[in-house]
């Protein structure tokens, strides 16, 4: 990084850290707390629709479609979630797998599972035999949002379910009688009044899902917990910036970030909260 | 010739123990039978079993005395409190295990010398590294603070006409908080509570997935989930098992939080009694 470090055994104390600081593999290290804020920023619109998706299945007059949104909140509620993330994209990708082998070689006369092997002809392979690394890591991320979409959907279709409940019932009426349709009236007066009534539980949800970051590291991802495992490890003199076991202050470093973060959305929920509160009938606004 | 469910049984139903309780070897590739992931992930359970009951017996008590120091209004009791239940809030339990499990390492082997005037007593430091030890500490002092959070909300929802009650009856120091006030904060947040046992619970499947290591192949049962879905490629049945096993355990937390519940409760006509609501919040 900087012009002094071609020879780290012989600078000075700061210079030193300075190098190792700014150092390849540590450049890779900042970089996983960027791809934390993506996985966030991707996971978290995807869950909303998701949830919204389930909570309007759940209020579905058709009752097999209700069954459906129903089953599917319950089933991704009641069991671990960890168990979703690692089953989810294991599921998906011998799905998509299994599909398009289907499709692609429709000639090919062995089964997929063999035993404990699961073979498909080399046209199905997701992501392509040979692909470069980069085209793999972004699968294998793409299917980790998608678990956390799973999952996150399911909590927050139920956050909107409730909501869509709380809004008073007068309102709903009052659609009714101006002559709007139940899609009107569901567009206009339901959905923009929810918000403030399922905000608590959003945010609650947008804490739980911060925490649930780390669990990338589980699906095989080189995030946060895989570079401060490698990072921090003992190095001997074979490498470059020789160090004793320092897991701990990288472990450190990544626990500050996550306060840090959860500090911040603490504070920007408040915010929102009263913000969307404005023109509404709560305790809160009676207070201002 | 494959086993016979019994046969799995008494080979495995006590694997989780380690190696000299069972058969050292676990079944591998197409010898697993459907009956061996049965037992052995049943066997797992014994861990989760086991980190979930400590922990939140040890939680519980250091929860109480946690929502008191924040409850508090000196500052030296309240910032501290305060400062501890965010800290394990506001951070992944994922990475906790991970931050105290390296910490733990670079402890002394030979344990740490405490001087104590008159005596020094050695601290013990090698077990902490040990899943069974040092994350449970770890499980503990995490539901210590999430407990505390909720018994702070419910300290402070305690009815002013029971404290006036109280004070006009002559209570006053501890015995004003045993007999009146510390009932009614379970009562209140005992629905609550109840949820976070179970979160607890659940919780306790991440110790073998981060930084502990499961010596002997003694894990607990996401463990030997991950391990058959490793050897079969097959997640479908694995998985689903550890879930069911789960749901078992859950149904029987609620079963067992609702009769103390209901004892907690035991004065009050049946329409004001706090109601358990199940709200599934598993990560922490």
């Amino acid at each position: 990084m900087f012009a002094f470090c071609t020879d780290p055994d012989t600078l000075p104390q700061w210079q030193w850290f300075a190098c190792y600081l700014t150092s390849g593999t540590h450049l890779a290290f900042y970089w996983s707390f960027v791809v934390v804020m993506i996985l966030l920023a991707l996971a978290a619109p995807a869950a909303l629709v998701m949830g919204l998706g389930g909570a309007l299945l759940m209020r579905a007059r058709f009752a097999p479609l209700r069954w459906l949104g129903q089953g599917y909140t319950a089933i991704v509620r009641g069991v671990p979630d960890i168990v979703f993330f690692l089953f989810v994209p294991i599921a998906v990708g011998q799905g998509i797998e299994a599909l398009l082998h289907q499709v692609r070689c429709p000639h090919w006369d062995m089964p997929i599972w063999q035993g404990n092997d699961f073979i498909v002809c080399p046209e199905a392979r997701v992501p392509p035999r040979g692909s470069p690394s980069w085209v793999r890591d972004l699968y294998g991320f793409s299917l980790a949002v998608l678990a956390f979409a799973v999952v996150f959907g399911a909590f927050v279709g139920n956050t909107l379910h409730g909501a869509m409940r709380a809004v008073p019932r007068a309102q709903m009426e009052t659609a009714e009688a101006y002559g709007m349709t139940r899609g009107q009236a569901m567009r206009r007066v339901l959905l923009p009044q929810m918000w403030i009534y399922a905000l608590p539980g959003l945010s609650n949800i947008w804490m739980i899902l911060i925490k649930a970051t780390p669990l990338l590291f589980l699906l095989g991802i080189q995030d946060i917990v895989y570079w401060a495992r490698e990072l921090g490890g003992a190095k001997t003199s074979r490498y470059t910036y020789p160090h004793p076991d320092w897991r701990v202050w990288y472990f450190l470093a990544v626990l500050v970030f996550y306060l840090a973060v959860t500090w911040a959305s603490q504070i920007f929920f408040e915010r929102l909260t009263r913000r969307v509160g404005r023109g509404l009938a709560t305790a809160e606004s009676a207070r201002a | 010739m494959s086993r016979t469910c019994w046969e799995s049984f008494e080979g495995y139903a006590l694997r989780a123990l380690g190696r000299d309780y069972a058969e050292p070897l676990l079944p591998r590739g197409l010898d697993i039978t459907f009956c061996d992931q049965v037992v052995l992930i049943g066997s797992g359970m014994i861990w989760n079993i086991y980190h979930a009951v400590v922990a939140i017996a040890v939680g519980f008590v250091l929860a109480t005395l946690l929502a008191l120091g924040k409850y508090s209004r000196k500052g030296w009791l309240h910032y501290p409190c305060s400062g501890f239940i965010f800290v394990f809030r506001g951070s992944p339990l994922f990475i906790q295990f991970f931050f105290f499990y390296s910490a733990f390492v670079l402890l002394p082997r030979e344990g740490i010398e405490i001087n104590l005037l008159v005596t020094t007593i050695t601290a013990e430091t090698r077990w902490l590294t040990i899943a069974q030890v040092g994350a449970l500490l770890v499980l503990i002092l995490n539901t210590a603070a999430y407990s505390a959070e909720l018994f702070y909300g419910a300290l402070r929802a305690v009815p002013r006409g029971d404290l006036e009650a109280a004070d006009a009856h002559g209570f006053t120091g501890v015995s004003r908080f045993r007999r009146i006030v510390w009932p009614t904060m379970l009562r209140l947040a005992w629905p609550s509570y109840t949820n976070e046992a179970i979160f607890l619970t659940h919780a306790t499947t991440l110790v073998f997935l981060s930084a502990f290591p499961a010596r002997q192949q003694s894990g607990d049962a996401l463990y030997y989930a991950r391990y058959f879905v490793d050897q079969t490629f097959n997640p479908f049945v694995a998985y689903p098992l550890v879930g069911l096993y789960f749901v078992a355990l859950t149904l029987a937390i609620i079963g067992l939080f609702g009769l103390v519940n209901a004892r907690l409760n035991r004065h009050l006509p049946r329409a004001q009694r706090m109601r358990f609501r199940f709200r599934p919040q598993y990560i922490r």
